[in-house]
């Protein structure tokens, strides 16, 4: 067991629940060309992706892209229709009991009676966890955790949409997971609870527990991913670590004093350049040879240039890119 | 601070401190059916047709208080619960169906018992006689009848979404206080009327009851077994059709 970290919380320190260390080099889940079909819908059509422990895996992808279907899958809430998944090496349907004693679920919204009380329900949430556990997860700890310590006899339809996410994540945590599934976790949440929320998420990481994240907050993934697999039309586009995927896409931004008149450009450099404001420009993948053609061009009809920056492509431009812009 | 020791008991206390926050709930399954007792109890306006109003009236709101629990409460609860993803969320615990079920169940007869604990003695101070009441009989027919309403309740709790399974059960529950033999005698409604509510749980439970609790049923041996047909019947057509999500 890892040593229970201290965090605080609103000058509350407390301890993070700790959790089993387990071998990070062999994939936690594994998701072997997973079919989820829908009468003659296909909401995901063959995708296979793996996740590792230790790390956060970012799931991506505009709504209706697969990626929620793919996630009940394998939290054992749906059965695929075709293709095979492993979580934590058990079968989510088969072993669903002794899968649910080591996994921790948020769901995007819901999942409590309104009328009770945060701290009547992580005490209940971790009372269910009980048989398969050598030592309870401490109600009051999570409720202090999640910031909620002062909310915690508000019953739960009084509570802000942050308030709830985080009460959320809380019953998530009361299983001590070896795996977390968490579908939109800082939706509707203020910058204070991201910022809380974001800690805990890479404090669960580092213990050693696989995190699945699915969410549409590209930044947020963005911040505290280390991999990201994005879903467009029921199939993964790419799947990689968060540099890889940055890198596949190198991205050169261009500002020039004055608008460039594209229509005077020759072609094979006109076609390179996106306009993403007037003097703004943007130049992806672009082959060898090109920056330096473009910065004569320029220097030649004497417009100076403010900026020339070459780097890896935002999580946000690579995403764009591969599905279109929507997320 | 303390946890429960399994999930069972986990789950028991959740459904418990709900069921303790809905008033409306305590309202449905308590206070209406001891204001019927006492209010048709103390005017003797029903037309029943026993010497004693009361022998006719106490095991009829004992039916009528044990469809409430079984049926009502519980079909309109976990319709909600289906609605709120409470179910969805339980799903991926270590909790199982099974324990689910068993917490609702102990839920119900621990309501049941609060509610004849509280009947029984108002019946008696209103002069009703139990000298004549088997009691093993009865708790039979309750345990019958309150199956064969809880399967009732979560078979359309399990279909239709939670306002329209709201009013779906409140709406069944008026129908059979007024047409169920609970309250008014088949023999005071219209042939066709009576002639299908002695097919339903509710005349067949307030009849059997009326068997074991004052000796006065008018067809025990059919009722038994139209409360038995229920209770076989209507948790499988639950098991069966129940959505989950």
């Amino acid at each position: 067991m890892l040593p229970a970290p201290t965090t605080k919380v609103k000058g509350v320190s407390v301890d993070v629940p700790s959790f089993s260390r387990i071998n990070r080099d062999e994939p936690t889940l594994v998701v072997d060309h997973l079919s989820v079909r829908y009468g003659d819908l296909v909401a995901v059509d063959a995708v296979s992706f793996s996740a590792h422990a230790g790390q956060v895996t970012a799931v991506l992808g505009p709504n209706g892209a697969g990626k929620t279907s793919t996630i009940e899958v394998c939290e054992g809430l749906r059965r695929a229709s075709s293709g095979h998944v492993r979580v934590l090496g058990l079968d989510p349907t088969k072993d669903h009991r002794a899968l649910a004693n080591e996994m921790g679920v948020m769901l995007q919204e819901g999942g409590i009676y309104p009328s009770a009380r945060p701290i009547d329900v992580v005490r209940q949430y971790c009372g269910l966890y009980g048989s398969g556990k050598t030592q309870y997860a401490n109600p009051q700890e999570l409720i202090d955790l999640v910031g909620l310590t002062e909310r915690q006899k508000t019953s739960w339809r009084r509570l802000s949409g942050g308030e709830k996410q985080r009460l959320s994540l809380a019953l998530a945590l009361a299983s001590q997971p070896r795996i977390i599934f968490l579908d939109e976790p800082t939706s509707g949440v203020d910058v204070n609870g991201r910022s809380t929320i974001r800690d805990i998420i890479r404090r669960l990481a580092d213990q050693g527990v696989t995190v699945i994240l699915a969410t549409h907050e590209l930044d947020e993934a963005e911040k505290i991913c280390d991999r990201v697999v994005i879903f467009d039309k029921g199939k993964v586009l790419v799947e990689g670590t968060l540099d890889d995927v940055r890198k596949a896409r190198r991205t050169v931004r261009l500002r020039t004093v004055r608008p460039l008149i594209l229509d005077d450009m020759p072609d094979n450099l006109a076609g390179w350049l996106i306009e993403d404001a007037p003097c703004d420009y943007s130049i992806e993948d672009a082959p060898q040879g090109l920056i330096a053609a473009l910065a004569v061009w320029l220097s030649e009809r004497g417009i100076d240039v403010v900026e020339l920056r070459t780097g890896m492509a935002s999580l946000e431009d690579v995403f764009k890119k591969l599905t279109g812009g929507e997320s | 601070m303390k946890v429960s020791s399994s999930p069972f008991r986990a789950q028991l206390r959740a459904e418990l401190q709900i069921l303790a926050r809905n008033g409306e709930q305590l309202l449905l399954t308590l206070i209406i059916p001891v204001m019927l007792l006492v209010f048709f109890g103390t005017t003797d306006v029903l037309p029943t047709g026993f010497d004693d109003h009361m022998d006719f009236l106490t095991p009829g709101i004992i039916a009528l208080a044990i469809m409430s629990s079984s049926m009502v409460s519980l079909g309109i609860g976990t319709g909600f619960e289906r609605s709120y993803k409470v179910l969805k969320r339980l799903g991926v615990t270590p909790l199982g169906r099974p324990r689910w079920l068993a917490a609702k169940i102990v839920t119900v007869l621990l309501m049941q018992i609060v509610q004849l604990v509280i009947l029984i003695p108002v019946a008696l101070l209103l002069d009703w006689n139990s000298d004549n009441a088997q009691w093993l009989l009865a708790i039979g027919a309750v345990a019958t009848g309150s199956i064969a309403f809880a399967g009732l309740g979560l078979f359309i709790a399990g279909r239709l979404r939670a306002e329209v399974n709201l009013a779906a059960q409140n709406g069944l529950y008026l129908l059979l206080l007024l047409l169920g033999g609970m309250v008014v005698p088949f023999d005071k409604l219209p042939a066709p009327v009576a002639a299908v509510a002695k097919c339903l749980p509710s005349g067949a439970l307030a009849d059997v009851l009326r068997d074991a609790l004052v000796g006065q049923a008018e067809r025990p041996g059919t009722s038994w077994i139209v409360l038995g047909i229920w209770a076989v019947i209507t948790p499988l057509l639950a098991a069966s059709t129940f959505r989950w999500e």
